[in-house]
């Protein structure tokens, strides 16, 4: 097959760009931990291995839980981003091991936002 | 079903060579034993940096990083990762002091201090599938400067300020500039992959990770000059670039964005490989064509340059695989944006490969303009084992040695320059205080010596001379007159020599002389070597006051120097010393001391 | 084994080659790649050949197959054998597994064995000396401590690798 213009390079892309974007997500959702030095000293560690072990617990695999850096909220630490679907990412503060479990249960499971520990909603 | 997890797997040279093929295969088989094969996809990306951890793998959609793998690792990967979802903790990547560092690949140091334009395929596409490079924007640079003049088109280029990567530096746009305008219904694009440079590999990475891209540059210079034609000469040692390149031109060809009327315009190009054969030389320009042409790949007389007389004599441009490789980002984002990135005379991004004594060796893009020090702490992760920075050597057989009160020197093409080395094709070998610098002279000495291509006087003749000095003073039989009779020799070999390696390759001795001038004079005038390297100055000895008696250093060694009974204290024979180090590095008790041959005497 | 001039087969793979690529112009390295593929090595015979199809004087191939290193005139075994030599492995044993070697392939110098599969060359210190003695088989496969019975398994993974080719010494 002979590419013969602009539109035609256009489809291809378009076309192997799903594929590509396949290799990013096919979770319906994830859960970020703070994870730089601030969140860490706050306690981070246990956070981050409670929605671990919940997310065994409730046997949910189709959530990543992922580790990041710093989120630039240092004073609410530990910090907990969850974003479910296409729905906007909230963030949760000083988030210990009694809420992470919390979260995975209420937030993950049910859909319900906790809004007591609700920092932000949308992308920091 | 659809594909829930894919699996990019580094398959650059190091990652090869380090066994990259076995953990695939194991990988693949392990798949398969689960059924997994149909939601699993394992793409072979071309190298991702971090040479000294693999092999390494990816794993998405997390954007899990696994490093150090064993095949029988890649079994665990798929019964703990992809069967259970639990991610293998022993395989993340550790930092030097041994914690574990996260674990995904964007968060590693080491890849957020850098800028990836000319990289900014590699380990994320699979360079043997043109749909993904097209996905990435790929040959859409191509089909927007087909709508501009050449002269438009040299312009944008001349704008962003792109400076030739290959070593020297020269502005592009201007290359392309003097080559348009020479007139000739015949010229030629050569792309130079000839990366010869011990420690250099950074167009191989660029080759066989993304090497649609440089296909793209080789057509938007094509359009440039007004040339239908254009050679890639890539060296023999690279047969895995090769493949790729050959791979890439047939997907190219066959949806005609190589050949005849690309995008239904008037501009045709065609491509074709030229393999070397082993001559270091042939990266100079003059070298290379007579090499591109099946000849002895002997430098000649410029003026003409290429650009006038080129490849069968027809002007001809030639451009360094990571010049092109920048040229479709550029087209793409613009001028304006390339040459916000980067200092004033150097524009946009280097790539760079670190090796030597530094924790993170590897292949890495940053600003121009980024300090050393930013780029071997913060980057390169420092020198293991707790050893001090010495030098870094950039330019290889052409550059020299910067030493560490230089750290913050900035790296483009100009401040390196005044520092007495070049920027060269982006080559980083750090040293530690483990390594004598005079030593390191005569190494690359010895390489620009044998490379020699023999043509002309200075260089044949000159370099053998300057090494014969060398090897004199690393013997420890060196006279004060040899430092004078190398500055001569090392500049008048520089002010004659006929091509460009001929006159730089004196630049390692004059560098380290500049900087390092006490190490010379303590290997003539005291028999020392400061940095306990040169086997003619030093010895090893037995403290008797730690030494246990183990035997652990009579079993090491290869020569039987070393006498003692088990559990008493052992001693070195020195006659019998060979002083090859087994004995130092077998010691648990640190009992086995190097020392300053000089110092023994007394005992 | 025919002298390289009998060996008919690889001339014509060779002539086919070159008519494949007639219309190019400079082919020279490129032709004498793929000679060097065919016969290993590159002899007289081969390039007086290779000067008469291309049209070029027998002085110019030459100058070519001298100037790169890529390029050999002598034979090579497919697998070429490195013995170090340094001082370490020369007193554990070096020259040991040198006899050895010689013995159990029937070769002289760094000329191949008859089945062209191995060459042996000794070397320079490796820089392994703490491993000494020490082998390299080609580029990358390395041997530590070896004795005269460890080289004769070496040898013979390389024979069996090689397989149905026949390649035993015996045979």
């Amino acid at each position: 097959m002979k590419i013969k213009n602009l539109e035609e390079l256009q489809r291809i892309k378009e076309e192997s760009l799903k594929n590509l974007n396949g290799r990013e997500s096919k979770k319906r959702g994830r859960v970020v931990v703070g994870m730089g030095t601030c969140g860490i000293s706050a306690g981070a560690k246990d956070t981050l291995r409670a929605i671990v072990d919940e997310m065994e617990k409730q046997s949910i695999d189709d959530v990543a839980v992922i580790q990041s850096g710093c989120m630039g909220l240092c004073e609410v630490e530990p910090t907990v981003e969850v974003q479910i679907g296409d729905e906007e990412p909230v963030i949760y503060g000083h988030v210990n091991e009694k809420q992470a479990r919390r979260i995975v249960k209420e937030h993950v499971v049910k859909g319900n936002v906790l809004r007591e520990i609700l920092v932000k909603r949308g992308k920091i | 079903m659809t594909v829930e997890n894919t699996i990019l797997i580094c398959a650059g040279g190091a990652c090869i060579s380090s066994g990259e093929q076995s953990v695939k295969s194991t990988l693949e088989e392990e798949i398969k034993k689960h059924g997994l094969d149909s939601v699993v996809k394992i793409v072979e990306t071309g190298c991702m940096g971090s040479c000294n951890l693999g092999p390494l793998m990816v794993i998405y959609p997390e954007g899990v990083f696994y490093q150090n793998l064993k095949s029988q690792d890649a079994k665990e990967i798929v019964e703990e990762h992809l069967l259970k979802g639990r991610v293998v903790q022993r395989l993340f990547y550790k930092g030097p002091t041994g914690e574990i560092k996260p674990r995904m690949k964007e968060e590693l140091p080491f890849f957020t201090k850098q800028v990836k334009v000319v990289t900014r395929n590699l380990g994320i596409i699979d360079p043997s599938n043109i749909d993904e490079y097209i996905a990435n924007d790929g040959y859409f640079a191509l089909n927007k400067i087909l709508e501009w003049s050449p002269e438009r088109l040299i312009e944008e280029i001349k704008k962003s300020g792109l400076r030739g990567r290959g070593g020297a530096g020269f502005p592009t746009g201007l290359k392309w500039e003097f080559t348009r305008k020479s007139k000739s219904s015949e010229k030629y694009v050569i792309c130079n992959a000839d990366e010869g440079d011990p420690g250099a590999f950074m167009d191989r990475s660029v080759l066989e990770g993304d090497p649609h891209s440089v296909l793209e540059g080789m057509m938007i210079a094509g359009y440039a000059i007004g040339a239908q034609y254009g050679y890639i000469y890539v060296r023999a040692e690279y047969p895995l670039a090769i493949e790729r390149l050959k791979k890439a031109m047939s997907q190219a060809y066959e949806y005609g964005l190589l050949g005849k009327r690309i995008f239904n315009t008037n501009f045709s190009f065609d491509v074709e490989l030229r393999i070397g054969a082993g001559a270091f030389v042939c990266g100079e320009e003059t070298a290379l064509i007579r090499s591109v042409e099946g000849m002895r790949g002997q430098p000649v007389q410029k003026p003409p340059y290429p650009a006038q007389k080129g490849v069968w004599d027809k002007p001809t441009v030639i451009n360094n695989v990571e010049t092109l490789a920048n040229l479709p980002v550029i087209i793409n984002k613009g001028a304006d944006w390339f040459s916000s990135i980067g200092t004033e005379k150097s524009r946009g991004t280097k790539v760079l490969a670190l090796s030597g004594k530094i924790n993170n060796a590897g292949l890495i893009e940053v600003p121009m303009g980024t300090t050393l020090r930013e780029i071997i702490f913060d980057i390169g992760g420092g020198i293991p084992n707790g050893k001090k920075f010495k030098a870094v050597q950039t330019g290889g057989p052409s550059g020299g040695c910067i030493p560490d009160e230089y750290l913050d020197t900035t790296v483009d093409y100009d401040s390196l320059t005044k520092l007495g080395t070049i920027m060269g094709s982006g080559g980083m070998v750090v040293m530690d205080e483990d390594t004598c610098m005079v030593d390191v002279a005569r190494y690359f000495l010895e390489f620009s010596a044998e490379e020699s291509c023999g043509k002309c006087t200075p260089c044949r003749e000159g370099t053998k001379r300057m090494l014969e000095i060398l090897h004199r003073i690393v013997d420890g039989e060196g006279k004060l007159e040899d430092i004078d009779s190398l500055e001569e020799l090392a500049i008048s070999i520089k002010d004659t020599a006929l091509c460009g390696l001929g006159q730089t390759a004196p630049n390692p001795v004059l560098s380290t002389l500049r900087y390092f001038r006490d190490e010379y004079e303590s290997h003539i005038k005291e028999k020392r070597c400061i940095a306990r390297s040169c086997k003619a100055m030093i010895a090893y000895t037995i403290d008797s006051e730690k030494c246990v008696g183990c035997g652990a250093c009579a079993r090491a060694c290869g020569v039987n120097a070393v006498i003692g009974k088990i559990k008493e204290v052992h001693k070195i024979n020195q006659e019998a010393c060979i002083k090859c180090g087994s004995c130092y590095v077998a010691c648990n008790f640190d009992a086995v001391k190097k020392v300053d041959a000089v110092d023994l005497v007394e005992d | 084994m025919p002298t390289i001039l009998e060996a008919d087969s690889g001339f014509k793979e060779l002539d086919k080659y070159i008519d494949g690529i007639k219309e190019k112009k400079g082919m020279l390295i490129g032709v004498l790649h793929k000679a060097q593929e065919i016969f290993g090595y590159l002899p007289v015979e081969v390039q007086s050949h290779v000067a008469e199809k291309l049209h070029v004087p027998e002085s110019t191939v030459y100058g070519v197959v001298t100037f790169y290193s890529f390029f050999t005139m002598k034979p090579r075994g497919k697998y070429p054998i490195k013995l170090c030599m340094g001082t370490a492995c020369y007193v554990k044993g070096g020259s040991k597994l040198l006899e050895t070697l010689r013995e159990e392939l029937e070769v002289k110098g760094d000329e191949p064995t008859k089945n062209g599969l191995f060459s042996i060359h000794e070397v320079r210190c490796l820089g392994a000396c703490s491993m000494a003695p020490v082998v390299l088989v080609g580029d990358n496969d390395f041997h530590g401590h070896v004795t005269p019975h460890k080289l004769l398994q070496i040898l013979d993974s390389y024979r069996q690798k090689e397989g149905k080719r026949n390649e035993n010494k015996k045979s």
